[in-house]
């Protein structure tokens, strides 16, 4: 049973359909990489997915025991966060506010996960610092490592590396990658093509014309080609 | 000066205006901290004048409990304006604007086509400043205000780790199956309150302050949202009762001798934030 389905699934606001008809699923341990111009849905479609839009056809199915809430989402960075005073230790225990179900406060056992995915990420020295005294990369590990409390199972990462330095953008994917080799199915949103095709195992286009595969089936696609080129071409 | 103040405080409203003073400072700094961050300190100044208009019409209509028209109408502009969070038609500030000011103009011309006393730019004064009404509770008011402050603390405290996420990021705490919605309309719900309470401190112009300086002053120094809120907290509790205290002993309005310690309060934090 696949962690997670769409089927039939058609994506907009009010009567604005961006996407038709998407289907895809996604089991443990993939990777998949969403990838399309600006404007062709992307994050609509993860926003979709976390069931903070409603589809405007089809359904989401979980399965394999995932359940709706146990998403680790990474979000792309808002204004507030950027002035936000918060400890980074205040902002991966609110990772856990899924498994508080009614209790108000957090026990021993939420914080000691939360201890756990900030050694995880390696930013334990970093755990009474203020956020928005850290560097993006620093910003995006505290994010990462609060997305890892909700769940183990499935990430979805918005664009987790705009905005950062060659370097620090190597350090996240390695980062993601060994998450995905501990068996975290991601779903992520990219921009830079030539990484989703390094990393990814399947791969979901979308805009005028629809994709989903595995790698190897895009990359000899006529439309993989030509957006490989394209986009590998401007970013070389 | 200590015995005069002593010779003060024998009088039961003096001790009745240093009660609800601090408790409605307590709520609001508490308060401030998410609405500052969330981008919506001029909120405070909306919903009041939304309460002025409010007062103005039963001022107009001679009902005797304001209370239960001033307060729903608060409730539902409140509602309104921070139900949807960021996904409003109009985007926060200017709908908090037009609200805002709508009602301030609607309330003052009311005010003029039914004049209900000889003196209409006393009465305006008096609701925009809050002039005297701190010293003029009765029992049942402070009885009344001392239950809503606890009820408003004691939700703040419960949801506290809620209401941080809910502010931090939204759109991750509704993913992980938090009802986003209902804490907004539950936040919403206690600025109303909030607000139509302070009028009686500070007068609806001055609101604003009293939701934001302690907020702000604190922001200055800590860095971390538990020692941000309690600063706050505390800071705005103490500034309360300097303020009225000084009010008394000097004889200034009380509203605005409060802001003005506030004030005062947040250059000095911005100054320790500065040597930091």
């Amino acid at each position: 049973m696949a962690l997670i389905t769409a089927r039939n699934l058609s994506l907009g606001y009010d009567s604005h359909i961006i996407v038709k008809d998407l289907n895809f699923s996604l089991n443990g341990g993939d990777y998949l990489c969403i990838v399309g111009e600006n404007g062709s849905g992307k994050t609509t479609l993860m926003k979709t997915l976390l069931h903070l839009i409603k589809p405007a056809a089809g359904e989401i199915i979980t399965g394999d025991g995932l359940k709706k809430n146990e998403i680790g989402y990474l979000p792309q960075q808002s204004l507030i966060q950027r002035d936000f005073p918060a400890s980074v230790w205040e902002i991966v225990l609110s990772g856990c506010q899924g498994r508080l179900g009614k209790k108000p406060f957090y026990s021993d056992e939420h914080k000691k996960l939360a201890e756990e995915n900030i050694k995880k990420m390696g930013i334990t020295d970093l755990r009474n610092k203020c956020y928005r005294d850290l560097s993006g990369g620093q910003q995006q590990r505290v994010l990462l490592a609060r997305a890892l409390c909700a769940t183990q199972k499935l990430l979805l990462l918005d664009e987790p590396v705009s905005g950062l330095d060659p370097k620090v953008t190597a350090e996240m994917y390695s980062l993601i990658e060994r998450l995905n080799k501990d068996g975290t199915a991601v779903i992520m949103i990219s921009h830079d093509i030539m990484r989703a095709i390094r990393y990814a195992s399947h791969i979901l286009h979308i805009g005028s014309d629809v994709f989903f595969g595995t790698r190897e089936e895009y990359i000899t696609t006529k439309m993989g080609q030509n957006f490989l080129n394209r986009e590998g071409g401007e970013q070389a | 000066m200590i015995s005069k103040l002593i010779f003060y405080l024998g009088f039961p409203f003096v001790r009745y205006a240093l009660i609800v003073g601090v408790l409605i400072s307590l709520c609001s700094s508490l308060l401030g901290v998410t609405l500052v961050l969330k981008r919506f300190s001029f909120i405070g100044d909306g919903l009041s004048h939304v309460a002025f208009g409010a007062m103005t019409i039963t001022a107009v209509t001679r009902l005797t409990n304001d209370m239960l028209l001033v307060l729903p109408v608060t409730v539902i502009c409140a509602v309104l304006l921070l139900k949807n969070g960021h996904n409003t038609v109009i985007k926060g500030d200017a709908a908090i604007a037009m609200i805002s000011v709508s009602a301030l103009a609607f309330g003052y011309l009311l005010m003029n086509i039914f004049p209900t006393s000889g003196n209409i730019s006393g009465d305006v004064c008096t609701t925009l400043f809050g002039s005297t009404s701190i010293l003029t509770l009765s029992k049942g008011e402070v009885i009344l205000c001392g239950v809503l402050s606890l009820t408003v603390t004691i939700l703040f405290i419960v949801f506290y780790n809620r209401i941080f996420s809910v502010t931090f990021d939204e759109d991750f705490s509704h993913a992980s199956g938090t009802d986003t919605g209902f804490y907004n309309l539950m936040l919403a719900v206690i600025i109303a309150v909030v607000i139509v309470l302070a009028m009686n401190l500070v007068g609806s112009l001055l609101i604003s302050a009293l939701i934001i300086f302690p907020a702000l002053s604190a922001m200055r120094v800590f860095r971390s949202f538990l020692s941000v809120t309690v600063c706050s907290a505390v800071t705005s509790v103490c500034c309360a009762f300097a303020g009225i205290v000084i009010s008394i002993l000097a004889g200034t309005p009380v509203g605005s001798t409060i802001v003005a310690v506030d004030v005062l309060v947040f250059a000095v934090f911005t100054l320790i934030g500065k040597r930091r």
